[in-house]
C-alpha cells in the first residue's frame, strides 16, 4: 500500500538532501522544545503541588463558622428593623458525630484516607524561652496517611504515646530542644508537657518553625474538647477532584469542605497562569514547525514541477501526486519528532545534571513521559501532514502538459 | 465494399474527428490553434507527425496524449469516447493506453534506469512483482542498457537516456507510443540510434507510433506522415518526404 507513494516520496527528499537535513534539524528542535517545556513545567508543577501538599491535606472538612444572626424586631406595617451584628471570634469547635462520618467519608471512591484531628494555637515553652505554635492533635498512622509524616522525620522516631511529640526542626532550634527533651504546652488556660519523640521537615520554613503534633486525646484534652476532632483531613485518589469533592461534600452535609485549592488560591491561579503560558509557547512553536514544513515543501513542489509533469503524463493520479508531497510532510515531520525527542531527553538530562540547588542536589526531577513523547511526537507528525496540504495540492493540481514543458 | 466487409474491419485505435483547439477562450486575446483537424491511427502503425514551428504539432500530441483538454470536437480511443472524461478516468486511459518519450528524456533523476523503467508498474499496481523486475531488465537490455541498469541518469549520456525512455514508455507494452521530437536533443549518429530501436521495438511488439519530428531524414523513414500547418492537417500518406 502506497509502495509507488512512498517510494517517490522518500527519493524526492533523498534528492533534496541539505534541504531535507534542514527541516527535520528544525522541526526537532521545535519538538525538543515543545517537549523539554512540557516536561519542566510537569516537573515543576508537579514538585510544587508535592511540596505544598505535602504538609497538608487534600481536603479538610471543618464546622462551620459561628455568625451571629441579626435580631429583628417584629416588624410593624411596611417597617422592617435590621440590627447591626459583629462578627464572633471562632472558637475551637468539635465537628458533629465525626466519628460515624469518617467511615463514610473512607467508603468513598474518591477518597484515599481520612484523619481527624484537634488544631489549635498555643505556645511552647522551655525554660525562658516560649514559642508560638499551631498545636496539631492526631493519630499517627491515619495522619501519615495524610502527609506521609514518616518520611520527613529527621531525627528521632515517629512516635505518638501518651505524654510524647513530633516537633518542626526549627522549632527545635528556636527552643533548644533535641529528641528525648521535654518542652511544655499552654493552650488557653491548659498546659501539658511531652517528651519530645521526633523533629521534622515538613519542607515549609514556616510550619517547621510552628509546628507540634501531639496525640489527638492530648489535644483534646489541652483544647477542651474532650472526644471531639476540630476538623476531618482528606487525602484524595486524584488531588484534581478536591475542589469537586469539597463542593459536593459542602452541600450533602453541614460541614465547610475546604479544597487545597481554595487554600491555596494564588499558587493555582500561579500554576494555571504558567500552563497558559507553555500551551501558548508550544502553540507558537508549532506554528513555526508547520510553516517550516510547508516553505519547504513549497520549493520542493516548484523544484519537482518537471517530475511531476512525467508522473502525471506516464499516468499518476492527482491522488497519487497529492499522497507524494502529504508523505514528505509525513516523514519530515515523524522523522524530526523521533530526533527531537532525543534532543528533548538530552536537555532534561542536561538540566538533571547540571542545574542544582545549593545543596548540591537537583532544582527537581523532571522526566519525559513515553505518553508525553508519544503526544508530542503524534502532534508534530500530523502537523507535517497538516503543511504538507497546500503544497501537495498544488502539485496535484498542475497541469501535466504546461510541467512538463518548463 | 459490403457490410460483411465493413464489420471484419478492425477498429482504429485512435479517432479523431473535427478537433478545434483555442487559447484564452473568452478573452480578447482567444487563439485557434487547431482548426478542426481529423483523423485516425490503427494498430501498429508507424506515423510522423510534422509541420513548421508554431503549427500546432505538440498541442495536437498533448490532445492526442490526454495531457489536454481540446475546445471541440470527437476522440476515441478503441472506440471509447474520451472527450468530456474527468481527470481520474483520463489518468486511468492514458496509463493503460499509451506511453511517452520526450524530447529532453525526462527521467526522474533521482531514479536509476532499472527503476525509472519499473516506475509505470509500481505506480499501476502500488509494488513491482518479480516478473515485472524481470521484464524491465529485459527491455533494457533490448535498448543495449543491459550494463547500465544502476545507473541514473545523470550517469547516461544524451543517447542512452532517451534508451531509457523508449524501454520505460514500452514496458507495459501499451497499444501507443506518442513520442514528441525524441531525437531533437541528440547527434545524427545518436539519433539514428534512437530511430533504428524505435523501429525495432515496433515491429517487435507491434506498438504503434506517432512521432512528432522536425528532421525530415526520419519522417522519410516512418510508414506514414501527417503534416500539419496552421493547425490543419494538409498531408496525410505514406513518406513523401525525401530522405535526406
Amino acid at each position: 500500500m502506497l509502495g509507488f507513494e512512498s517510494r517517490v516520496a522518500t527519493r524526492f527528499l533523498r534528492e533534496g538532501r541539505m534541504q531535507t537535513v534542514l527541516i527535520i534539524v528544525g522541526v526537532a528542535a521545535g519538538v525538543a522544545v515543545v517537549a523539554y517545556i512540557s516536561a519542566l513545567i510537569t516537573g515543576l508543577q508537579r514538585n510544587t503541588i508535592e511540596k505544598t501538599l505535602g504538609a497538608q491535606a487534600h481536603l479538610t472538612l471543618s464546622p462551620r463558622d459561628e455568625v451571629v444572626l441579626a435580631a429583628r424586631a417584629a416588624a410593624s406595617a411596611g417597617t422592617s428593623e435590621l440590627v447591626q451584628t459583629q462578627p464572633r471570634a471562632q472558637r475551637p469547635r468539635s465537628i458533629g458525630n465525626w466519628q460515624l462520618l469518617v467511615p463514610l467519608l473512607e467508603a468513598m471512591p474518591q477518597v484515599a484516607a481520612v484523619s481527624p484531628m484537634v488544631s489549635a494555637a498555643g505556645l511552647a515553652v522551655r525554660g525562658e524561652a516560649s514559642k508560638a505554635i499551631a498545636l496539631v492533635g492526631v493519630d499517627l498512622d491515619r495522619y501519615d496517611r495524610i502527609v506521609s509524616l514518616r518520611s520527613k522525620v529527621v531525627d528521632g522516631t515517629a512516635r505518638l504515646g501518651p505524654g510524647e511529640g513530633i516537633i518542626g526542626r526549627d522549632l527545635a532550634d528556636d527552643l533548644g530542644v533535641r529528641v528525648g527533651d521535654r518542652v511544655g504546652i499552654v493552650t488557653g488556660g491548659v498546659s501539658d508537657s511531652l517528651r519530645v519523640t521526633a523533629l521534622v521537615d515538613l519542607g515549609v520554613r514556616e510550619l517547621n518553625r510552628r509546628t507540634v503534633i501531639v496525640p489527638l486525646r492530648t489535644a483534646q484534652s489541652l483544647v477542651g474538647l474532650p472526644g471531639g476532632a476540630t476538623g476531618l483531613d482528606l487525602s484524595l485518589v486524584d488531588i484534581w477532584s478536591a475542589q469537586t469533592l469539597a463542593d459536593d461534600l459542602a452541600a450533602r452535609w453541614p460541614y465547610k469542605a475546604e479544597s487545597w485549592q481554595q487554600a491555596n488560591a494564588q499558587l493555582v491561579a500561579a500554576l494555571n497562569a504558567q500552563s497558559v503560558s507553555t500551551a501558548l509557547i508550544r502553540g507558537v512553536v508549532l506554528i513555526v514547525v508547520v510553516l517550516g514544513i510547508a516553505s519547504v515543501l513549497v520549493v520542493s513542489v516548484v523544484q519537482k514541477q518537471r517530475e511531476i509533469g512525467i508522473l502525471r503524463a506516464m499516468g499518476a493520479t492527482q491522488g497519487q501526486v497529492l499522497r507524494i508531497f502529504l508523505l514528505q510532510g509525513a516523514i519530515v515531520g515523524a522523522l524530526g519528532s523521533a530526533l527531537g525527542v532525543l534532543l528533548a531527553v538530552a536537555l532534561i538530562w542536561a538540566f538533571t545534571h547540571f542545574v542544582r540547588g545549593s545543596d548540591g542536589l537537583p532544582l527537581f526531577n523532571i522526566t519525559l513521559a513515553p505518553a508525553l513523547a508519544l503526544r508530542v511526537a503524534a502532534i508534530a507528525t500530523v502537523c507535517g501532514v497538516l503543511a504538507a496540504v497546500a503544497p501537495a495540492r498544488r502539485a496535484a493540481r498542475l497541469d501535466p502538459a504546461q510541467a512538463i514543458r518548463l | 465494399m459490403s457490410a460483411l466487409a465493413v464489420a471484419a474491419l478492425p477498429a482504429p485505435l485512435i479517432e479523431l474527428d473535427g478537433i478545434r483547439k483555442s487559447y484564452n477562450v473568452g478573452l480578447p486575446n482567444e487563439a485557434e490553434v487547431l482548426h478542426g483537424l481529423s483523423f485516425s491511427l490503427g494498430r501498429g502503425e508507424f506515423a510522423a507527425l510534422i509541420g513548421p514551428s508554431g503549427s500546432g504539432k505538440s498541442t495536437l500530441l498533448n490532445i492526442v496524449g490526454l495531457l489536454e483538454r481540446m475546445t471541440a470536437g470527437s476522440y476515441r480511443i478503441e472506440g471509447d469516447e474520451v472527450n468530456g472524461l474527468d481527470d481520474a478516468a483520463l489518468t486511468l486511459r492514458r496509463r493503460s493506453t499509451l506511453g511517452f518519450v520526450f524530447q529532453f528524456h525526462h527521467l526522474l533523476p533521482a531514479f536509476s534506469a532499472l527503476e525509472n523503467v519499473t516506475l509505470p508498474a509500481l505506480m499501476r499496481e502500488g509494488r513491482i512483482t518479480p516478473a515485472q523486475h524481470e521484464r524491465a531488465r529485459a527491455v533494457l537490455a533490448a535498448v543495449g542498457l543491459g550494463d547500465a541498469m544502476g545507473k541514473r541518469p545523470g550517469e547516461l549520456s544524451g543517447g542512452m537516456q532517451q534508451r531509457v525512455a523508449i524501454a520505460r514508455a514500452l514496458v507495459l507494452e501499451p497499444p501507443l507510443v506518442l513520442a514528441d521530437e525524441p531525437t531533437g536533443n541528440l547527434d545524427t549518429a545518436s539519433s539514428d540510434e534512437v530511430f533504428a530501436l524505435m523501429r525495432r521495438m515496433h515491429a517487435e511488439l507491434n506498438t504503434s507510433f506517432l512521432l512528432v519530428t522536425h528532421d525530415p531524414r526520419l519522417a522519410a523513414r516512418c510508414d506514414r506522415v501527417l503534416e500539419l500547418v496552421d493547425g490543419r492537417i494538409v498531408q496525410d500518406g505514406a513518406s513523401a518526404v525525401p530522405a535526406a
